[in-house]
């Protein structure tokens, strides 16, 4: 790329987009420099490079900008985010400034925050087992390294606490090395801390970086900030050999701000103003995580998504749905009724959880387990359903009894409360239920299976 | 500012996402190939106004600046058809996946370049044409082993003819001249397809048996035909890709292409390191040797999404012509029309519904449309199959959107599949009230005669089962479980033995995973025999309780894991339960008396 080159006058600035005339040589993605007298600078990015006409999106607050009074460099860069193994421990702003009274981190290496994709025949199917200490995932959704599984959250409920209790609790096997990375993409300060207090006292801490765009920071900028906290992770988990788990809040707000820079540009908005590309911008982050052949580390994600109206069907859920692997949903309900972590599993999907599970990971009976769990679940649920109508005596026996399990199975199974349990309690506990039941409801369970459960009589 | 130029070498003059413009490109052509900028990015020319062409790019262009050269190529995108495409892993613009990380590592640098074809192999290849006849587009020149016992035609391109002047065996490279026509043509073991265009076919042909999906609830209910077209649509996680990936594994085709189009890396990884080591039971060689994978993930330039499917489309008509039975998978389909979109948007195209482009549904239509059973082109006489099965992501899984709807109007059977169903983990989550097939009818003898019973009457009892059922659990939700019959009970759990058993199927059991039509067969039968009992059985005066339904789930049950060679015996165990079923009765009826 060429060196950098200085116009002065914009032709015009429209929010946050800022044209500007023969821009000769712009390249797509180039960084900007913005000066105004009197301004502090901003930084800004070329989106459409024209031999007439340069588009610039300013990332940050463009408020007392004057186009005819601007200074433009195009310094001929594309972005780029300091990453290294001295960056964990330390708090940064969304695009790597310090927060934390110490030196702009300078880091191992430069790397491009846009990433470059993985070659699919490099990747290395996940399958090792993550030990989260949540019944709800470990047992019925499990998570492995290299998995991109979100948080499907909706306003209030305890997503962040599930993530830190999560980040607190999981542990890499073996004392391998592992490390955090921790986005904030504009949610509030207090979310914030309600994360960062929770990991301040843990060794997990001096394990962790943290960047942080919070809801008072420019708002352009979320576009970057997972984005260096990616670059990070990349590097941390493929070069440094590191298990990484990042986790990234709030995913909604992201999409949000992509949707404010679409129609800034007077984009054809998709579904619900969302701009067409949404499924391809969010791809682009969250197909980051995976591990590959002949590299000891991983990248595991745990994006936390806030569900609008807490519908599952709305485009920032639906999209990522379409691209993660699996999601865990949190529901109101449960919520409501004390349960913690108030996780439904029914919506809830792990689907490189059969990779996780079995002799030599969990327990050999792991699928059957699971699968029995849900169908009992499934029916008690559907059974609840039926029972607003007719009354509980209007149900058949089968669907009484898969009625009580049920309320058991939310209450002991899910509601483990604050605790952390290993997979052998939370398999345990599932079987205590699962006992409760007369063999002949125990559709999924083969005998095999069914002798292999605690208390059998060999 | 000075007037750009409008004669001289080409350069950038726009860069904005994935479209780029360039003048002066008057020579070139529409759709020509083109380089872009000093890495050499791969684009297409997709319009041209007055002296400046628009380019689509089929790489990241972050970093591309105004004033970069762009260099013509003089030729339309194209794939190189030849030996070794059988277990290769191609990109959506059919570059070898493992040959670009040999280049540029782990991590995709835009602008490298691969053939399709490892140029280096050599192909030992036996000719079959005679010198002095007179060939024409499609003749077999002769034959050479691609994979272990898989016969690869050679066959000369469309478009070509002439006397043949020489052809000799020999151990070729893809490049090498194996023979020449009288004007001097000469001939190779290779040639170049433009891929968004159909390969030509003597004569298409009706479709006239199934292509054995190996899942019960297809096979039995919604038969897709050789050389048909299905379309999957479901929401995420309602089971798309584990079905595809079934069909991938099991369905009994020569070939499989499966294009991965803008979904995860790690389902193609799965598959990378999973279909090497499964073995295909028909031929007791790697799955991966009749497998051609397509893959260009949600994140990889968007672009070459679209170019994916026609890549795969055609990859498969050219084994077609050899005379196989080919299978294509695409996954998904939404993907590809979400490219089609993004594309007209840059251009600024009038959107339609949705924002697709108002072409959607031709450019779909004509997709589907290269599926299909045909008399291959030339001689000796050969017949071949494209079946095609596309995975279609709506958003919100509500299919009131085009992709779905302009499927629907194409595709010869609807595989619906209903997160209601996922979420109770009831796998594969088909809806059988919605879907359809087409093709009931054109399979119903080749069924019939393979697994020996009356296949239209078996689905046909099954479907009225099912139909029944759902009345009964209505009602039940409507007045309570009192409100039924012992008749209606025994009906609906029946029933549950079909929705649990004989649809269900689980993906991840060796056994269960895939079914034989026979195994099919039996199964349906013998829940069609146990409805009969039971209904007799009450009709003889026993009640719900005198039947030993527990009996029989636990028999039944028993099949799904069962081997071949262990079916006849368990079939049987669940006969004796079915014969019994009602004899409870005969006790509690003495004690009544
Ligand atoms: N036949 C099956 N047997 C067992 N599990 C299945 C089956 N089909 C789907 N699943 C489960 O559903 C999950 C989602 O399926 P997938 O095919 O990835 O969905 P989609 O492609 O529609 O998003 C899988 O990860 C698996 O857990
Ligand atoms: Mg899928």
């Amino acid at each position: 790329m060429i060196a950098a080159r200085t116009h002065h006058g914009a032709r015009a600035l429209v929010g946050a987009l800022l044209y500007v005339d023969d821009a000769r040589g712009a390249a797509m993605g180039e960084v900007v420099e913005i000066r105004q007298p009197g301004q502090p600078p901003r930084r800004g990015q070329v989106i459409d490079a024209g031999d007439a006409l340069t588009v610039v999106q300013i990332l940050e607050e463009p408020l007392g900008l004057a186009p005819a009074r601007v200074a433009i460099t195009l310094t001929g860069a594309t972005a780029e985010a300091p990453v290294g193994r001295e960056l964990l421990g330390r708090t940064l702003s969304g695009v790597a400034a310090p927060l934390d009274d110490l030196p702009p981190p300078i880091g191992e290496a430069l790397r491009p925050v846009w990433g470059a994709p993985m070659n699919p025949s490099r990747r290395l199917p996940p399958g090792d087992f993550i030990e989260t200490g949540i019944s709800a995932i470990d047992g019925l959704n499990t998570l492995v390294r290299g998995q991109k599984l979100p948080v499907f959250s909706g306003a209030g409920l305890p997503a962040l606490e599930l993530a830190a209790q999560i980040v607190e609790h999981a542990r890499a096997g073996g004392g391998e090395p592992f490390a955090v990375v921790f986005a904030a993409i504009g949610i509030t300060a207090r979310e914030t801390r309600l994360f960062v207090e929770r990991l301040r006292d843990s060794p997990a801490r001096a394990r962790t970086v943290f960047y942080l765009n919070e809801a008072r920071d420019p708002t352009i900028e979320q576009l970057l900030t997972p984005r260096f906290a990616l670059a990070q992770a990349e590097f941390l988990a493929f070069e440094a050999g590191m298990h990484v788990l990042v986790v990234m809040a709030d995913v909604a707000h992201y999409c949000e701000t992509l949707r404010q820079v679409a129609a800034a540009r007077d984009e054809v908005p998709g579904r619900r103003g969302y701009p067409g590309y949404m499924y391809t911008d969010l791809a682009t982050l969250f197909e980051r995580a995976g591990v590959l052949h002949d590299r000891p580390g991983s990248l595991t994600q745990l994006p936390i998504l806030t569900m609008p109206d807490d519908d599952i069907t709305h485009p920032i859920p639906d999209l990522t749905g379409y691209i993660t692997e699996g999601q865990v949903v949190l529901s109101r309900e449960l919520h409501g009724q004390g349960v913690f972590p108030p996780i439904d599993v029914l919506p809830s999907l792990s689907r490189l959880m059969n990779a996780g599970l079995g002799a030599g990971k969990t327990v050999v009976e792991h699928r059957r387990w699971a699968d029995q769990l849900y169908a009992s679940y499934a029916r008690g649920r559907e059974a609840r359903l039926m029972a607003t109508i007719v009354g509980e005596a209007g149900l058949s026996d089968p669907d009484r009894r898969a009625l009580a399990f049920a309320a058991r199975f939310e209450r002991e199974l899910i509601g483990q409360g604050r605790t952390r349990r290993t997979i052998t309690e939370t398999i345990a506990v599932g079987w205590r239920l699962l006992a409760e039941l007369p063999r002949d409801d125990l559709e999924r369970i083969d005998d095999a299976t069914w002798a292999r459960r605690p208390g059998a009589t060999p | 500012m000075s007037a750009p130029p409008t004669t001289g070498t080409p350069t950038i003059t726009r860069v904005t996402g994935t479209l780029a413009e360039a003048r002066p490109l008057r020579d070139a052509g529409l759709y020509d190939l083109v380089r872009v900028g000093e890495r050499g990015l791969l684009g297409e020319i997709i319009r041209f106004k007055d002296d400046v062409a628009t380019l689509q790019v089929y790489e990241d262009t972050t970093g591309l600046a105004v004033g970069a050269p762009v260099v013509a190529t003089g030729a339309p995108l194209t794939v190189e058809l030849g030996p070794g495409l059988l277990g290769a892993i191609l990109d959506g613009v059919g570059r070898p996946l493992a040959r670009l990380a040999a280049a540029s590592g782990d991590f995709i640098a835009p602008g490298a370049t691969a053939p399709t074809l490892d140029p280096a192999r050599r192909w030992r290849f036996t000719a079959t044409a005679r010198p002095g006849t007179h060939l024409v587009a499609g003749d077999v020149l002769g034959t050479l082993e691609e994979q272990p016992g898989f016969v690869h035609r050679v066959l000369v391109p469309p478009g070509v003819a002439g006397a043949l002047r020489t052809l000799a065996d020999g151990a070729y490279a893809v490049a090498d001249a194996i023979g020449h026509l009288g004007d001097g043509t000469p001939l190779h073991l290779a040639q170049r397809w433009p891929l968004r265009t159909p390969r030509p076919v003597a004569e298409r042909l009706p479709a006239d048996r199934p292509l054995v999906t190996g899942q019960r609830v297809f096979d039995l209910l919604f038969p897709l035909a050789e050389g048909g077209a299905v379309a999957v649509p479901g929401g995420f996680g309602t089971g798309k890709t584990v079905i595809e990936h079934g069909l991938a594994r099991h369905a009994a085709a020569d070939v499989v292409v499966f294009v991965g189009c803008g979904e995860r890396g790690n389902e193609i990884a799965e598959v990378v390191q999973e279909f090497p080591r499964l073995v295909d039971p028909r031929t007791g060689r790697p799955v991966m040797e009749r497998t051609v994978l397509v893959v260009n993930t949600s994140n990889m330039p968007v672009v070459a999404r679209e170019a994916s499917v026609y890549l795969g489309i055609s990859i498969a008509e050219y084994y077609r012509d050899m005379g196989y039975r080919v299978a294509v998978m695409v996954d998904s389909l939404s993907r590809w029309a979400e490219a089609l979109r993004d594309i007209a948007a840059r251009l600024q195209e009038m959107p339609g519904e949705e924002g697709y482009p108002t072409h959607l549904a031709s450019r779909l239509g004509q997709l589907y449309e290269r599926a299909g059973r045909a008399r291959a082109c030339g001689t000796p006489d050969r017949t071949g199959a494209v079946s095609l099965v596309c995975a279609v992501s709506p958003p919100g899984g509500d299919f009131a959107e085009p992709v779905t709807q302009a499927s629907l109007r194409v595709a010869g059977g609807l595989w619906a599949l209903d997160p209601a169903l996922a979420r109770k983990r009831q796998f594969p989550a088909v809806d059988w009230a919605t879907s359809y097939s087409l093709h009931v009818e054109t399979t119903a003898a080749w069924f019939a005669a393979e697994a020996g019973v009356d296949w239209v009457a078996l689905r046909a009892r099954v479907l009225q089962l099912l139909q029944r059922d759902a009345e009964l659990r209505e009602i039940a939700g409507l007045l309570g479980h009192e409100a039924l019959q012992d008749r209606d009970r025994a009906v609906i759990e029946i029933a549950r033995l079909v929705h649990e058993h004989l649809l269900g199927q689980s993906a991840y059991d060796p056994i269960d995973a895939a079914c034989p039509v026979a195994k099919t067969g039996r199964m349906a039968a013998l829940v069609v025999a146990a409805l009969d009992a039971a209904e007799a059985a009450i009709e003889r005066g026993a009640t719900i309780d005198d039947l030993d339904l527990a009996g029989l789930r636990r028999a039944y049950a028993g099949l799904r894991a069962a081997p071949m060679a262990l079916l006849a015996e368990r079939a049987a165990a669940v006969a004796r339960v079915i014969a019994s079923l009602g004899d409870a009765r005969g006790a509690a009826a003495e004690v009544r008396a």
